[in-house]
């Protein structure tokens, strides 16, 4: 199992956007990806539960990976952190 | 008549007859299956699925086209809905599990995720439980071969008609919007940043959400003033309030027209003197709008924003990113960004616990002070600018400098990044103007010895005024004195604006002052380059100088210089 922690850094936090792509890339994965905020820990490929943790800018986030291709999973989901989700 | 108070959504008055839509209650019936029969209701939960995933992606096509990918991005995040395991394999689960149809097991498992809402204490992200309803629903219609009720019956409409609904969803307003009868809407539900109130500003539409009861108020055929501007929807009005809102309305129209007029007009004074007239910017969220405004460019992008509510530094990319988008709005345009002016107790928050509250912040502790203090923060802010200049050339601005001595100190800094970005191989501007804000009395009063350093200033009149004048605005006793007319206060703008010219450099001021309409004045007769203004003011202060005799102004300046009190220089100002 694989855990890194990441900040939230785009303005409005983890809203219905970045929620989308996190889900979208979790799901080219086979691993189990979860996401833990505020004490609370989601599937990472399910869009509603992200949602619902309410994730603001400046947050620190725990991602957890597990299974065959849990290494690239982590490298991809970490990338979208660093870029803030591309938000132009 | 009734007046009710919501949100609105977008500018606008709209007065018309009502068209109640029944409010589509969507009642799942509970049925328990047979054994033999639950393959066949996962069949058929799953056809639903892929039907509503069909008219999913009709439905982007369609939005792209009216309203563009912005929007669209929202549709994508609807079909991450519709494949959440906790929909494609969850309910399915429980159709096999608990023997139950699939309307109901997908019931059961909506209530579920929308409960977990209700214990979010953020409006914002409570609203987007509307995305999971819409997409819910749309599942339930394709399994009850049931067409939103809604759409059927808004086709019939045969005449003019506001729409009244408890709720609309945005995938519903796309389908509204072909419908050329429905010229306004008002819903019970919705809040500012509900995304049918911000589709609702694109479709031009005067909307009213939030109202909370407006279905049970207002009946079909009733007559109703929608006021998007404010909010207010009023029900049965009486033939006097009518008339008012009809004025209203025109009025409205006569301005919204002469705005877009005045946008494309150049700023120029009625003889002719071209003036450079930017504008203030405090977030990258005003972006959008400032392209509309066919300006100068930036005069003054604050970066305080970076640094507010948050519990850490940003990052050299983040900061990168923002800036780069910030050059690349209007690439042909001047834009200068401003190193952070912020306060100890900004950064308190942030991991320089050692700090101590300021008694006096104003004259304390702030702007290149503290940026001077902790060089990283500077570093990191100057190296994103210095690496988002690669494509387009922006000017630096440095504020609250006192001193020649800060200024070396500064552009040392400046050299060091230039080397190591040189060292690592990334592209950079050389030539990046370089300017400071005058508003310190001591950095004014050695405005000749800061030119050897500088390419530009700007003058920071609100503080410049309060520290020359020993008048703290924030204090009732003696904010009155505030006073932008003081014969000091034009004393020292003619020594800053004359020195520098004498350099042949340029003085701009981003200051209130500049948006004063009498004080606007005052400074172009003293002969200031380039004004930058909020953005609210930039269309009004633009029509202010279009009427100004810049000759005439010019003419009474050693009037103005001459003046010994600030009523005298208001009476001089007063008669052009």
């Amino acid at each position: 199992m694989i855990v890194r922690e990441v900040v939230v850094k785009n303005d409005k936090g983890l809203h219905l956007r970045p929620c989308d792509m996190i889900s979208r890339v979790a799901m080219r994965f086979s691993s189990e990806i979860t996401i833990t905020s505020g004490g609370k820990k989601v599937d990472a490929k399910s869009i509603m539960s992200l949602l619902t943790l309410a994730v603001h800018k400046g947050s620190i986030i725990k991602i957890e990976a597990n299974g065959k291709d849990e290494k690239e999973a982590i490298e991809e989901l970490v990338k979208l952190f660093e870029t803030g989700f591309d938000e132009e | 008549m009734i007046i009710k108070k919501g949100v609105g959504v977008n500018i606008g008055i709209v007065i018309g007859n009502a068209y109640v839509l029944s409010d589509e209650e969507i009642v799942v019936e509970k049925r328990k299956i047979s054994r033999e029969q639950i393959k066949n209701e996962v069949v058929r939960y799953k056809n639903a699925l892929s039907k509503t995933k069909e008219e999913l992606d009709l439905l982007k096509e369609q939005i792209l086209t009216a309203l563009g990918k912005q929007h669209a991005k929202l549709i994508d995040a609807h079909t991450m809905i519709l494949k959440d395991p906790l929909i494609s394999k969850d309910v399915i689960n429980l159709i096999i599990s608990e023997q139950i149809n699939a309307e109901y097991a997908l019931s059961i498992k909506v209530e579920e995720i929308l409960k977990k809402f209700d214990q979010i204490n953020d409006l914002f992200f409570i609203e987007r439980k509307n995305e999971i309803i819409d997409v819910s629903r749309r599942i339930i219609f394709n399994l009850t071969n049931l067409k939103p009720l809604k759409i059927k019956e808004l086709k019939d409409v045969k005449e003019k008609v506001i729409l009244v609904a408890n709720n609309i969803y945005p995938s519903d307003l796309i389908s509204i919007r072909k419908i050329p009868n429905i010229i306004g809407f008002c819903t019970n539900m919705g809040t500012r940043t509900s995304h049918t109130a911000i589709f609702a500003q694109n479709t031009g539409m005067p909307a009213v959400v939030g109202l909370g009861d407006i279905t049970k108020v207002v009946k079909t055929g009733e007559r109703i003033i929608v006021n998007g501007e404010d909010g207010t929807v009023i029900i049965s009005p009486t033939d006097e309030m009518v008339e008012i809102y009809s004025k209203k309305k025109e009025q409205l129209h006569k301005n919204e027209q002469y705005l877009l007029k005045l946008k494309k007009l150049s700023t120029v004074t009625r003889d002719n003197k071209r003036i450079t007239l930017m504008i203030n910017l405090d977030h990258q969220d005003s972006l959008e709008e400032y392209k509309t405004m066919n300006s100068d460019g930036i005069g003054l992008f604050r970066t305080e924003f970076l640094y507010l509510n948050r519990d850490c530094l940003p990052s050299e990319e983040e900061q990168f990113l923002i800036y780069r988008k910030i050059l690349q709005s209007t690439p042909n345009l001047n834009i200068t960004i401003r190193t952070a002016d912020i306060g100890a107790d900004k950064i308190s928050n942030i991991g320089f616990k050692d700090i101590i509250a300021e008694k006096n912040p104003f004259m304390g502790f702030r702007g290149i002070r503290l940026f001077l203090k902790y060089p990283e923060l500077l570093k990191t802010q100057i190296k994103s600018i210095y690496r988002a200049s690669a494509q387009t050339t922006p000017s630096i601005l440095i504020p609250m400098v006192s001193g020649v001595d800060e200024i070396i100190r500064v552009r040392n800094l400046i050299n060091e990044v230039k080397k190591e970005l040189s060292l690592n191989n990334i592209p950079f501007k050389d030539d990046i103007p370089f300017g400071v804000m005058i508003e310190v009395p001591s950095a004014a009063l050695v405005i000749d010895h800061i030119l050897d350093w500088v390419d530009f200033v700007s003058v920071g009149t609100n503080d410049l005024i309060q520290y020359l004048l020993a008048v703290d605005r924030v204090n009732q006793y003696v904010s009155h004195m505030y006073n932008p007319f003081h014969p000091a206060v034009i004393r020292v703008l003619n020594l800053i604006i004359q020195t520098t010219h004498k350099k042949g450099k340029r003085v701009s001021v981003c200051g209130e002052m500049a948006s004063d309409l009498l004080a606007l004045k005052l400074l172009l007769a003293l002969g200031v380059d380039s004004l930058s203004v909020p953005m609210k003011m930039y269309l009004k202060v633009k029509q202010e100088i279009r009427n100004l005799n810049y000759e005439y102004l010019i003419s009474m300046s050693t009037k103005i210089l001459n003046a010994s009190s600030s009523d005298e220089v208001i009476e001089i100002l007063g008669k052009e």
